[in-house]
């Protein structure tokens, strides 16, 4: 692709991520918090693609905007009152909440800035470097060094888990 | 947008939102991982099946993060933080 194209499609991306972030963080009722929150999760799957993870957009698409933020959708329908709008926090509480956010920019701004990466040796970012299927599927399965099988299995104990322990805790007593 | 889901962390009074601002911060840390790992090791793979285990157990706990709320709710008919100061009653 062209790198004006790309640098373009990267932009608008990048500041679809912010202001929508934004937006979430500041929207007025929550079911709409939540659909902002689920197009900032489409366009980081957008991000994912530009970076050639085809992979991992497709999984945060699945995962993501079609399990997560159903469960989202659903807990909100099920807890909201009837007038139950953004309600007002002190006004320090604001305050500190911005002070902190900026200050926290301000030192990961820093640490970028100052810092002198050391670039991997193919630089040409634009080619179709796609990783192969075949090559994850072996990746996740195998136990050598750089092969995931241990994480893998205990991460499906983790989400056994967590049906378990969320079917318990919902449960009517 | 890390940052901006810690200003919502601190701001929002109700769980739900909390959580929302929660899946932010998470999903700008994927972000990073999927983007350092892309543009400074671009032959090997091992941010990208961080990002991946991430994915995983973020869906996780938001899955037990709603139940809880959800039971929360049951007991106490609303989701604020600051009515939620007693465990049992």
């Amino acid at each position: 692709m062209d790198p004006l194209i790309n640098l373009i499609l990267f932009g608008c991306l990048g500041i679809a991520i912010l202001a929508l972030s934004v937006m979430a963080v500041t929207a007025k009722s929550l079911l709409r918090s939540a659909t902002y929150l689920l197009l900032v999760l489409i366009c980081t799957a957008g991000l994912y693609l530009f970076l050639n993870y085809h992979f991992l957009a497709a999984v945060q698409i699945s995962v993501y905007a079609g399990g997560v933020l159903v469960l989202f959708i659903f807990t909100i329908f099920l807890t909201s009152n009837k007038g139950d709008l953004l309600e007002r926090h002190k006004i320090r509480k604001y305050i500190m909440g911005g002070l902190a956010a900026l200050g926290g920019i301000a030192v990961a701004a820093f640490a970028l800035l100052k810092h002198q990466f050391v670039y991997g040796n193919n630089t040409t970012i634009e080619g179709d470097q796609e990783i192969n299927m075949k090559i994850i599927g072996e990746a996740l399965m195998g136990t050598e060094k750089y092969q995931y099988l241990l994480p893998f299995e205990a991460l499906s104990l983790l989400l056994l888990a967590c049906i378990i322990g969320g079917i318990l805790i919902a449960r009517k007593r | 947008m890390f940052f901006i889901g810690i200003y919502g962390f601190i701001t929002r009074k109700n769980m739900i939102a909390i959580l929302i601002s929660l899946e932010l911060v998470l999903n700008a840390v994927e972000i990073n991982f999927a983007v350092f790992n892309r543009y400074l090791f671009p032959e090997q793979m091992e941010g990208m099946f961080f990002t991946l285990f991430g994915i995983a157990i973020t869906a996780a706990e938001t899955a037990v993060a709603l139940a809880i709320i959800i039971n929360a709710y049951r007991c106490i008919g609303n989701i604020d933080i600051k009515n939620l100061n007693k465990m049992k009653d």
